[in-house]
């Protein structure tokens, strides 16, 4: 059965400018519940890869630079 | 290699106590264990990371049931708790809780958690049950899993992240060997052999699906699929009341709590459409829900929880708990609607069911040592059956089963496990990775909790439930034959579904046995409309036989503290009636 990607905003947001991923921090990845963030090979930024998110803030919490910034998920906003 | 690929690949490694989920109970377990025999091996294995897993991730604004001398005494608790419960409740188990909690909150402050005090320096507890006094706030509650994990590197257990157990190992003669593990973010599979082995695997709380649509929007931490109740049901574990669903009032769309418990206290309350109270007390019980429910058929909904009417200063304080700790996003959330809860009150409604001991009674069974019904496997928190256990509860029963689960593995060497079962179940975990074409884990899981929603759902309708086991069946045949995991993300997904569709078959047998109705809207049977002690004074377990799921009655064990017959019912008098 073909498969179709599903469009999404997702509700987590990084901030390049700020997010020291590519410098190798991995905090964000590493405390996610539901581990849906990633660093982008692209970019060696972190960012939402999967739209699984609890909105729970960790990921948000714990960055050291305050590249992080949780939303609600639009569909219960 | 990129993070998950997926690798195929296998290693086998050995403890003498196995702890399974990282969340509340586990890392309890896991540290009583290794303080009881430090020279023994405990492993803490997590699907997530311990430092930021489970139910309080984000922590916890307070305890709601903890017996403090001078507020309250085990056996005021555990008959408010047998009470609150329709008298379904093995009170030992609970009357030990209610013994050992202080215990554990002079042992959570040694750790740095601290707990409210008065002006004379006595604990501050407030009053949210119906009859007792027992919720204590938490002033720095967000720093919980900090102190935790400080402690866990302190006793120097070891922690591995990222792995989910799938099922657990026995031998012959059914006691526990172990269990089999996959990397969430590599697809291998780890064998872990255990003399004991302790489940902390909380909630299933992925279950019901929440009416935003939004698969991960659960009232549970989402990563709570069930899983362990799934694993003990494979492993021949018997399962306690799982008809007894969870099901709390939530923020409306939100779908997180409001909070009664901390704002209940305050003089916040529970109000319909006319800004009245409808209901005695705040406190989740399934009679307080049908309440709840029926007010919103009314024509009296929507409900809410009403604080505008409260001091400036006492909104500001119940705003910085509620913005701060355990759903922070609370706050994210109220301001993106412009609601000041001064001017306004909060939309309430009914969340989707799951499975939880913490707010009701679902769960593996275990005895006052938090043992099982198989050798060697025990369990804690959410998942085990000691009824509205909470937070404090995960802490107390996981010290007991971690202090039991230790003297069992001094006690015993390993047991001997087919390596076949090992083979057989690695082909099942990998098996959505060795399509090449089907459906994803996603649609069928939003199919499963779909169907949950539409028949499972209380009031709970025999034709209904027999129409929701047979499509079930069908996505089943799906899950079975056709899910594909392109990568090893998308096979933890698949794997939590096949959790998500045995919970939901057990919720659907487990609720069709009982035929009668009890627990208020947690088992509202709409054919069996009455509750007959006669015939179901009893618990229900739910058990795996010769492959077939099956039920039977376990008579309610006598009572350790008695209750006087015009006290069985105050759960039942939830409603305000008109005065005159």
């Amino acid at each position: 059965m073909p498969l179709a990607s599903y469009q999404t905003s997702v509700p987590v947001v990084v901030d390049d400018a700020k997010c020291i991923a590519d410098k190798g921090c991995t905090v964000c990845v590493d405390v996610c519940p539901l581990d849906v963030l990633r660093i982008s090979d692209l970019t060696g930024k972190a960012f939402m890869a999967y739209d699984e998110c609890w909105y729970c803030m960790p990921c948000e919490a714990d960055c050291p630079t305050g590249a992080v910034t949780v939303n609600i998920p639009y569909l219960l906003r | 290699m990129a993070m998950d690929e997926i690798v195929d690949g296998l290693s086998e490694v050995s403890c003498d106590v196995l702890v399974i989920g990282g969340g509340t109970a586990g890392p309890m377990a896991a540290l009583k264990a290794k303080l009881k025999n430090p020279k023994a091996n405990v492993v803490l294995l997590e699907k997530a990371n311990v430092k930021r897993s489970g139910a309080i991730s984000m922590g916890m604004d307070g305890l709601n049931n903890a017996v403090i001398p001078g507020y309250a005494t085990p056996e005021q608790y555990t008959k408010e708790i047998t009470i609150a419960n329709d008298g379904i409740v093995d009170q030992k188990a609970v009357y030990k809780y209610a013994q050992n909690c202080y215990k554990i909150i002079e042992e959570l402050d040694s750790f740095g958690i601290r707990f409210l005090k008065n002006e004379n320096g006595d604990y501050a507890v407030k009053k949210v049950h119906h009859i007792g006094t027992y919720v204590l706030p938490m002033p720095n509650g967000e720093t919980v899993k900090k102190a935790l994990y400080r402690q866990l590197r302190r006793a120097r257990i070891l922690i591995s992240n990222r792995y989910m157990a799938t099922r657990l190992l026995t031998a012959s003669d059914g006691r526990v060997a172990g269990a089999i593990s996959v990397n969430t973010r590599t697809a291998e599979i780890l064998v872990i052999k255990a003399k004991a082995v302790i489940l902390c695997m909380g909630a299933a709380g992925r279950l019901g699906l929440p009416t935003s649509g939004y698969m991960f929007g659960t009232y549970e931490n989402a990563a709570n699929s069930g899983d362990g109740y799934a694993m003990a049901y494979h492993a021949g574990a018997k399962l306690a009341n799982l008809e007894c669903f969870q099901i709390n009032p939530l923020i409306k769309d939100y779908n997180g709590p409001a909070c009664a418990y901390v704002a209940g206290p305050f003089g916040a309350f529970t109000a319909n459409n006319e800004g009245s109270r409808f209901i005695e007390c705040d406190y989740w019980s399934g009679q307080m829900m049908l309440e709840f429910y029926n007010e919103l058929l009314s024509g009296k909904g929507p409900v809410f929880l009403q604080l505008s009417h409260l001091h400036e200063k006492t909104i500001e304080e119940i705003e910085s708990t509620l913005h701060k700790v355990e759903r922070p996003t609370r706050g994210l959330f109220q301001q993106g609607r412009g609601t000041d809860y001064r001017k306004e009150s909060i939309e309430m409604h009914i969340s989707e069911i799951g499975f939880c001991s913490g707010h009701s009674a679902s769960g593996v069974f275990v005895d006052e040592f938090a043992r099982t019904t198989v050798p060697g496997l025990y369990a804690a928190g959410d998942m085990a059956s000691v009824p509205h256990n909470y937070m404090l509860g995960a802490f107390t029963n996981g010290s007991v089963a971690g202090i039991d689960a230790m003297e069992f593995a001094d006690n015993h060497d390993f047991a001997a496990f087919d390596a076949a079962d090992v083979a057989k179940e690695r082909d099942r975990v990998m098996a959505p990775t060795k399509r090449e074409d089907g459906i994803p884990p996603n649609q069928i899981e939003y199919k499963a909790r779909r169907l949950v929603n539409d028949y499972l759902q209380p009031p709970k309708v025999t034709r209904k439930f027999e129409l929701g086991a047979r499509r079930l069946s069908e996505v089943r045949e799906d899950m079975e034959q056709r899910m594909i995991a392109r990568n090893s993300h998308e096979l933890l997904r698949a794997l939590e579904t096949q959790s998500i569709l045995d919970c939901a078959d057990m919720a659907a047998h487990a609720s069709l046995y009982r035929e009668e109705s009890r627990w208020g809207l947690y088992h509202l049977r709409t054919d069996f409309p009455e509750k007959d002690n006669e015939n179901w004074f009893c618990h229900t377990l739910l058990s795996k036989q010769n492959g077939k799921m099956t039920s039977e009655k376990r008579d309610v064990q006598p009572y350790v503290v008695p209750i006087a017959d015009d006290e069985k019912d105050l759960y039942d008098k939830q409603r305000i009636r008109a005065s005159a």
